[in-house]
Parts: C-alpha cells; structure tokens; sequence
C-alpha cells in the first residue's frame, strides 16, 4: 500500500484504496522552511503510525488563498484531520510529536493497532 | 498593492472629501458626528484602535465605519469578526437598515468569520499566523477593499496559547495593514488596568478611541473619547453618544461656544397681552425663554400659545415633553382653545414625549441634537427642563442645558423651556442655576386668596427690551389664553373672583355716586327755580311800586292842573285886585307844591 502524497490537491486519490481511514490536509504557505518541516514531520509520523491507511493533501495558501477560509486557518502551517471525525487541527510544524500524536488522537489508534 | 489602492476614481473623490488636517489625510467614517468631532474621520491608511467594555457599541462603530465607508464613500471594506458568525453580525445590524447581503453581492464587503476554538487546535511547534494574513489578503484583493474591521482580534489570545508569538504576529499584521494602505478599525475589550486586555494599545499608536458604557443613578450613558490621535488636533473630552435605529449619533457639543449672531427680529408669544409685556412685539428671535411656575400655573399652555403662534406663521417647531403624551398635550391644549392637531398634520409641530429617565442627561441632549438636526426647527419647546435636570447631579445637568442653549443659540432657534419650581421654595433660588442662562424669564404664579387660586404672570426678565413691570392675571378659558390687568386699588393686590367682585363693588359704588349727584343736583335746580321765582316775585312787586308811585304822581299832576286852572278862573272872575292877590296866592301853590314834591 502506498500513500499519495503530494503538493497540490491530488486527483489521483480517488483512484487510491477506497480503505482510506485517514484524510489529512496539510496548508501551507510557499516554501517556507516551517512548511518544509511540517511536511516532512507529517510524513514520517504517518509511514510510523499509519502506513497504508492515510492520504495527505496538501493546500499552498499563497495559491489557493480562498481555501483559507474554509478550514478556518490561521497559522501556518496547519493540519487538519478531515477524517476520522471529528475534525481536527493541528497547528505548528509538528516537531514535537508527542503533541502531534496527542492532536490525532493516534496513540488510541495505535493502542487498536496492537 | 499600494499602486491599487491610490488609483480609481472612487479614491480620488474620497480623497478630495477628506479634510486635510495637516500632513495627515483622513478617512471619513460617515458615523453621526463623528467625522465633525475629529475633522475628518480616522487617519487615511492607519489602523485604529477602538476599545471598550462589553456592549459599549464598539463592532457597531466598526461596521458603521465599514458599511457608511462603503456606501457613501465608495470604499469597499472588510469585516474580519473573531466573534459573531456573518450571519449573525448580517442580523443584528439590518435593524439599523444596513444590508450586509446585499453589499456583500455588489462587492462593496466581504465578511469573513475568523474562528478560532481553543478545543479543537493542537500546537505541535513552530508557526506563525500567515493564514490568517493571507485570509484577509484574499479578502481585501477581492473587492479591492480600502478599509478593514478586525473586531475583536483579541479573541485569538483565547484561541492560541504561544502569547509572545501572537503579539509579535500581530504587530506583524499592523505593520502589513498600514503597508497595504489600509485604513483599519481593530477593537478591543477593554481591560482592568489598560486600555485593552491585551495591551493592543501598544501597537496601534495612531490613533485610540475609548468607548465607555457608565451607569449613574441606574441610568446609563455612552459616551466616546479620543485618548489619542497622531498627527491631528483633537478634543480629549468625553463626547457622548447614542444608538438609535440609524446607529450610533454623537454631538460634537464641545465645538459650539458663544459666537451667535443676536437677531433684532421678534416672533409673537401667541399671546397678544404678553407681546405687548414684552416690549410689545414679543420675544426675540433665537432667544432663550424660560417659563417657571409651580404646578398647574399654565406653563404648558404658555407653551402650547407658542407653538401654535410658531406653527400659525408656517415654521417649525419640535415640541420635547417629558411629562406628557403627544396626545394628552394635544387634548389639553384644545381645552384651552388652541388647536395643535393641524398643525401636527402639516408637519410643522413634532413632538418627541419621553421620561426623563429613560435615558441619561448626555444621551437626552444627544437625541435632542440628533432631532433638531433632522426636522430643523425654528422654535424648539422643552417642557419641562426640570425633570431633565433632576436626573443628573447640579453641575451635569447645567453644563448640558448650556450645551443645548448655545447649539439653539447657534443654530437661531429660538427655545422655551418651561420649568417646575417645588412648591414653597422661593422660586427665584429654584432656577437661579438656569434663569441665568435665559434671555426672557417669566413667571407664573399661584396666588391665593379669598378662598381662591389665580394665576399670575410677571416677566422677571428679558433682555434687551424694555419690559412691563406689572403682574397680570393670567386666565385659562375655552376662549384661550389671557392676561388680564389685576385690581390695584385701596382693596389691595386683587385677582379673580375677588378682583370681579371689588369691581363690580367699585362700579356699583361709582353708580351710587352718580345718583347722588344727580340728586343733588336736582335739588339745587329746584331751589334755583324757587329762588328765581322769589327773584320774580319781587320784581314784579318792584314792578307794582313804580306803576303805583306814576300813577299816583300823574294823578298828582292832573290835579294841581286843575287846581290851577280853577284859581285862575276864580281870579280872573274877582277882577280887580288881581295882581296883589295873585302874588300872594302864588307863594301858597308854591308851598303846596314843595310838599307833594316832597311825598314824591
């Protein structure tokens, strides 16, 4: 199983496993260095965590600033958990993966998991 | 961005409507009063800072600036709310007429919710809030937009937990407004010891407004401040305002002073006894005219006198009661003859009946502002000012009335109050803290006496004009309104039934007197006659003698004719001795003769 991730909203990932549990959307805005982080950050705790199960999109806000509005973002960067529900957010560059983990709810996905 | 925003029309002609003060130029807010207040509005492309309690108006005053901006001025606007949801902000002010909808689809505004749930927000690290900058950057190419409303941006504090980061975002944001040519209302909550909460203070140094929410005596004022402004003269006084259904209203009070022209034309006062008091023509054009009198003396009716006069001669007149209803003032006055009811229907007389309590001194004399601008009087009533004065503290309540007297003064329209002196009190102490205020002050007076009470007038004073001294009965009938002469007689002071009835006593009296002349007279005739007659009497007596007396001596005459006739026949028939007898004979008829001349 191989995740899609990509920059831009991938159309592709329809196309992926339909076993999708997890539906993450990262905004960004450019190439900042924080952006670059939290997407690197986010990648390595997914293959950790949720190998298989997650999709990531990501948003450049300084493209597609009309999307801002709709997750309500703020800061940058933020990653919203679209799915499983309930929606979170999750702000910073992920460096601190305790709070990462905590802010997906993935140490009781883990728990199941195991 | 900054090339976008000097070019289009709709700038330049903004640009020319702004008053330039300096180098700095301004943006109008088109808020009631407010643009006259700091000459210009808010400084063109600065943020500002407007802060307050909870519910001291200050995201109306933000949405005003937006949606006025946006109408009158043709400066597009954005509303970024952290509170209310659009839909709720598009709710809440279409109350006041403002279609937030309808300007949203002609892209006048944009409002944009920012949410923020401290709930639902991990921090995982390092971040900064170019989202939300972006956001509004959307936003504001959307439509162009000049002028911006972040109302309340403190809420991110809520939201976010890293405070050192938040504040160096937000003066990031500031500075980026300002860089973008922005001209921004941010509001802030208002916090114990600062200004704000979170000390927003600090970074929007151009211009502050405090809004402030004070309840006295369980009656709340709203009142504004400009704690600062930049590069601008300002008023630092507080300035208070109202909300009514066309938003926020205040009175720039602090710029009127004693500059008036004095009019030198007189308006009747709807009674022609009392024009004639006053100089004969009546009260000055803009002139101050106080009516004091305990209760029930017929102020209001003086009132009524003149806002029908007013009316009469095709000018208007705002009527403020604080006592009564506009149809109780209508019924009260008809009983007395005058008919406000047309004149009500010509649009010519308003009236705006409140309790005094129902809002605070400041906010009364605000909507008072607000009236008379809108229907533009010549002739303003207050009735009554003390129970306006009663609901502030002495001083207050005075530094209000002049306000209003000088805007009236400025404005030329001419204003009767009329004022409840308490019973028993010297009336002249009662107002001493307003009479000084007013250019023509009339009394009304309950007098009592012989069982009675009567209404007396006195023109205490008025200026510049030469003014009766004298009390007249004021009389309340069907007829109207009259002032009659009181009874000064030997009786005393007399008014009413009193004053009938010693007339009527004098007139009676004077009667009597009449008669008794004429009798008098009469009698001195009658005498007359009997005198003449007497006079008569005794002419014709004199008469009689003389008639008597000639014909006694013609009978006389007659005789010694005939005597005389007879000696000489009896000397001429003796002869001889003729001569010597007749000489003797002669002296004897001389002697005779003597003594009937001597009886004659």
């Amino acid at each position: 199983m191989t995740s899609r991730n990509g920059r831009k909203k991938d159309s592709s990932s329809k196309e992926s496993t339909p076993k999708v549990e997890w539906d993450l959307r990262l905004y960004v805005a450019g190439q900042s260095r924080k952006s670059l982080t939290a997407l690197a950050n986010l990648k390595k705790l997914c293959e950790e965590y949720l190998a298989g199960k997650y999709r990531i999109e990501v948003v450049d806000l300084l493209q597609t600033p009309q999307l801002a509005a709709g997750d309500q973002i703020l800061a940058i960067p933020t990653l919203v958990r679209k799915l499983p529900a309930p929606m979170k957010k999750i702000i910073g560059d992920l460096s601190n993966e305790e709070r990462a983990l905590v802010g997906l709810d993935l140490r009781p996905a883990k728990e199941k998991q195991g | 961005m900054r090339a976008q925003h000097s070019s289009g029309s709709a700038t330049r002609q903004s640009k020319k409507k702004t008053i330039a003060d300096g180098q700095l130029t301004k943006a109008l807010t088109g808020v009631h009063g407010f643009d006259e207040l700091t000459r210009g509005g808010l400084p063109r492309g600065r943020p500002t800072l407007v802060c307050g309690g909870p519910g001291c108006g200050k995201t109306l005053f933000a949405l005003e600036f937006l949606v006025r901006g946006a109408i009158q001025y043709r400066e597009p606007g954005v509303f970024v709310s952290f509170e209310e949801r659009s839909e709720d902000l598009q709710a809440n002010v279409a109350s006041l007429g403002f279609d937030l909808v309808g300007l949203a689809k002609d892209k006048l505004i944009v409002i944009d919710h920012v949410r923020v749930e401290r709930s639902e927000i991990e921090e995982t690290g390092d971040y900064d809030l170019d989202g939300l900058f972006i956001r509004i950057g959307h936003a504001i190419d959307s439509i162009g937009a000049k002028r911006i409303v972040l109302d309340t941006i403190e809420s991110l504090f809520g939201g976010l937990s890293n405070e050192a980061l938040l504040r160096a975002e937000l003066r990031r944001l500031f500075g980026w407004l300002k860089d973008k040519g922005m001209t921004a209302v941010i509001t802030g909550e208002r916090g114990d010891r600062a200004l704000t909460r979170q000390g927003l203070e600090e970074y929007v140094s151009d211009c502050v407004i405090l809004l402030d929410h004070r309840v006295t005596n369980e009656i709340s004022t709203r009142r504004l401040r400009i704690v600062k402004y930049r590069g601008s003269k300002h008023t630092t006084n507080e300035c208070p305002f109202f909300i009514d259904d066309t938003g926020i209203s205040l009175i720039p009070i602090t710029s009127v002073g004693l500059t008036h022209e004095a009019s030198q034309e007189r308006i009747t006062t709807g009674i022609e006894r009392l024009d004639r008091m006053l100089g004969g023509a009546g009260y000055f054009r803009g002139s101050s005219i106080l009516v004091s009198g305990g209760a029930g003396t017929g102020k209001s009716s003086l009132a009524a006198a003149f806002a029908s006069a007013s009316c009469r001669r095709g000018e208007r007149c705002l009527y403020f009661a604080f006592e009564e209803s506009e149809s109780q003032i209508l019924r009260n006055a008809r009983s007395i003859g005058i008919d406000l009811g047309p004149c009500v229907g010509r649009e010519l007389l308003r009236f705006r009946s409140s309790r005094p309590t129902f809002c605070g001194l400041e906010t009364h004399l605000a909507i008072m502002h607000k009236l008379v601008e809108e229907f533009d009087p010549s002739a303003v009533i207050v009735d009554p000012v003390t129970n306006l004065l009663q609901i502030g503290d002495e001083r207050e309540a005075g530094a209000m009335l002049v306000r209003l007297i000088d805007y009236l003064k400025m404005r030329g329209t001419t204003c009767l109050f009329t004022s409840l002196t308490a019973g028993g009190s010297a009336i002249e102490a009662t107002d001493v803290g307003v009479s000084s205020l007013m250019d023509t002050w009339i009394l009304l007076r309950n007098l009592e006496s012989g069982g009675e009470r009567n209404r007396g007038l006195y023109v205490l004073k008025s200026r510049g004009m030469a003014h009766s001294n004298q009390v007249r009965e004021f009389v309340l009938s069907h007829e109207g309104i009259q002032l009659i002469d009181v009874y000064t007689g030997p009786g005393g002071v007399l008014m009413g039934s009193e004053r009938v009835n010693q007339e009527s006593a004098d007139a009676a009296e004077e009667e009597r007197q009449k008669e008794l002349l004429e009798e008098r007279r009469q009698k001195m005739l009658r005498k007359h006659a009997t005198l003449e007659a007497q006079i008569a009497a005794l002419r014709a007596e004199i008469e009689q003698d003389r008639t008597t007396f000639e014909s006694d001596r013609a009978v006389a005459t007659k005789r010694r004719k005939r005597d005389e006739t007879l000696r000489r026949e009896l000397s001429r028939r003796k002869g001889a001795d003729a001569s010597a007898a007749n000489g003797e004979n002669k002296t004897g008829k001389r002697k005779a003769r003597g003594s009937i001349d001597d009886l004659a």
